[in-house]
């Protein structure tokens, strides 16, 4: 951020710090109270925070993957956003396991996933594959950023500080050394991209292997995780890159920015077309439990989550911003579909995991009871959102703070 | 002196069920196999079963092991209503076992699926996976919440499991997910399920499929019976009678 945006800067940490405080509400309540101002239940077990979750950790494998076409598969031209990506992927990562860390009932008990892990479970597999993917984006991060970490320690004030801490004592500034960098990168790079897709997709078969749920009983949904993953850390970059660069206006970023689209536009229709197959099958054949969830999505009392979310900002807006060419080569309505994408994945999310649930396996069930637990409607409780709201501010700050003092910006050429 | 006739003796079901479950737990617990067989013909919809159910675990408020699911049937004036007590089906396929991430919920050796409650995490993936609806989690309420004092039926210990627990604050129960497990602590020490002692048209009974000679055995030889959704393979071991 340029001194000349300075008054966007400050709008941005006071944004930010706002969504902290807010965020620190929410954690006292959840932490002194428990589950008690949470307004899922047992017929809805899972509410926003699992859909929370599943857009974070979607981000973070779209942002990875993206960074993967420069690293693995040597895409030059993306080589500006590349590290950023990496950097998003972390970021993204840390916000998706603090979401899905809250939302356990024992929050101090999630080490048993790993000291009696049941592997029939897609959900062990997944802890296991995102320690792995952490670690794996860590050590990655580093060996991409070491060259500069070296340098920037040399600063003064915090930032030095910081990068001489996170350069952990290496020094070596040499050509051989970057070169061997960029091996490690190219490796570490290609296992994560078979790591990115094992638990992304895994978190897609978490849900299609749940036969009691017909709605994400499908063999599409770990194609359609992995894609959504794309689309959406695809958005998200390009919000970030159209709109941050520091090379804005140039035309190195316009060119950039018409590659990213066209991807970006490619992923979505790609996205489009996977919707219909999905929907239009679990259509066809109006089995209740099958269509039922359908109908809350298309017609429900929360019908606008599909039409204005997933449908006008997730497939209209960036099909028009990204599908004209004269609107391709504007950073600010590039930036703005990316941001359009970013807001309707949120909502893609929600409606993959709450009208499935909001069907009862057996007809009946929510009236025999008369409780709030037992009721198939479900918005979240001011608490549930205080909590979320706190951890996208939590990633805002991390982001924004990395963003300044590491050298994870856009390289512009020199 | 006139002899008195003697008036043929009807057995007592409840009576025949405690026998049969003496001659079970002589077996090892692995040749047994717990199942219910509820006649529908005799449900009245009272819900003592789900009352009893209550009062034995002390369940709180959303925590249901046992619902009366009721159906309407027909137009007014010609209007009935079917009641359906839905128990956990212990099935011999259990999908909420599968998904589970830390093994904390399995079926034990006498086929019932049963919940470490020190185990676990509360990640509520089983109830998403039960075809049933039979799991609730415990989200740590109390029914007079709200109110000066939470009562005292409400913080009594249970001994589901045969482990004395006291809920409060956020111990174990609270947090964990629970369900149904037919009450096998009370069948352990000679007792029958709650619902199943309460039941006032004795239309729930209990007993080991394993034993032809017990009474669930026999009556499900004699009677049409059906399972719920039959077609899953989930293979429930709770039997309706048609």
């Amino acid at each position: 951020m340029k001194s000349n945006n300075k008054g966007w800067t400050v709008a941005y940490w006071i944004v930010v710090l706002v969504m902290l405080a807010v965020g620190v509400v929410g954690w006292y309540w959840r932490l002194t109270t428990g589950h008690q101002m949470s307004n899922y239940g047992s017929i809805i077990p899972w509410g926003l925070w699992v859909a929370m979750y599943i857009y974070f950790i979607g981000l973070s494998a779209g942002a990875f993957l993206i960074s993967s076409l420069v690293y693995v598969f040597g895409i030059e031209r993306f080589r500006p956003v590349a590290r950023l990506s990496l950097f998003t992927a972390l970021v993204a990562l840390l916000m998706a396991l603090l979401q899905i860390w809250v939302d356990l009932g024992h929050m101090g008990r999630f080490y048993e996933v790993y000291t009696r892990p049941h592997f029939l479970s897609m959900m062990a597999w997944m802890v296991w594959l995102y320690t792995a993917y952490f670690l794996l984006l860590l050590a990655e991060l580093w060996f991409d950023t070491r060259h500069d970490l070296v340098r920037w320690g040399e600063r003064s004030g915090v930032s030095g500080f910081l990068n001489r801490v996170l350069a952990l004592g290496s020094r070596d500034t040499t050509d051989a050394a970057a070169k061997r960098d960029a091996k490690v990168v190219k490796v570490l790079g290609t296992i994560g991209v078979l790591l990115a897709i094992a638990f992304h997709g895994g978190v897609g078969a978490l849900f299609a292997v749940d036969k009691s749920r017909p709605m994400w009983h499908t063999g599409l949904y770990p194609l359609m995780f992995l894609l959504a993953a794309l689309v959406s850390g695809g958005g998200l970059l390009l919000a970030i890159y159209a709109l941050l660069a520091p090379d804005r206006g140039s035309e190195q970023h316009k060119d950039i920015i018409d590659s990213l689209s066209k991807l970006v536009l490619g992923l979505v229709l790609l996205y489009v077309l996977f919707t219909f197959a999905d929907y239009s099958i679990v259509w066809y054949g109006s089995i209740p439990l099958d269509v039922n969830p359908l109908k809350i999505i298309l017609a429900g009392p929360f019908w606008y989550v599909f039409w204005i979310g997933e449908f006008l900002l997730g497939m209209v807006v960036p099909i028009v911003l990204l599908g004209l060419k004269s609107m391709r080569r504007s950073p600010w309505w590039v930036g703005l579909a990316g941001l359009s994408i970013v807001i309707a994945f949120v909502a893609v999310r929600l409606n993959i995991v709450i009208p499935p649930l909001a069907v009862p396996e057996i007809a009946g069930i929510a009236q025999a009871a008369s409780s709030p637990r037992m009721s198939t409607m479900y918005l979240p409780s001011m608490m549930e959102w205080f909590v979320t709201v706190g951890i996208v501010g939590f990633g805002a700050a991390v982001y924004a703070l990395g963003y300044q003092l590491l050298p994870v910006k856009p390289r512009v050429s020199e | 002196m006139p002899e008195i006739p003697v008036i043929q003796q009807i057995e007592d079901v409840t009576a025949r069920m405690m026998d049969d479950l003496q001659r079970a737990l002589k077996k090892p617990p692995s040749e047994r196999r717990w199942g219910m067989v509820i006649d529908l013909t005799k449900c009245t919809g009272c819900e003592a079963c789900t009352v009893a159910c209550k009062a034995e675990h002390k369940t709180p408020p959303g925590v249901n092991y046992n619902l009366v699911i009721k159906t309407e049937m027909g137009t007014y004036p010609n209007v009935r209503e079917i009641f359906l007590p839905r128990p956990c089906m212990q099935c011999e396929n259990p999908p909420c076992v599968e998904v589970c991430p830390v093994s904390a919920t399995y079926k034990n050796e006498e086929g019932i699926v049963v919940i470490d409650y020190d185990v676990c995490i509360g990640c509520r993936y089983c109830i998403t996976a039960c075809p049933y609806g039979a799991r609730s989690f415990d989200f740590g309420e109390w029914y007079t919440m709200g109110t000066p004092e939470i009562a005292p039926y409400e913080t009594a210990p249970t001994f589901e499991y045969s482990e004395k627990r006291v809920r409060k604050d956020d111990a174990s129960p609270i947090g964990n997910v629970r369900k149904c497990n037919f009450c096998i602590e009370r069948v352990h020490e000679g007792l029958l399920p709650a619902c199943v002692t309460t039941c006032v048209g004795r239309a729930r009974l209990f007993g080991d499929l394993n034993d032809p000679n017990s009474l669930v055995s026999e009556i499900l030889a004699e009677r049409s019976s059906f399972r719920l959704k039959e077609e899953l393979g989930t293979e429930p071991k709770v039997y309706y009678l048609t």
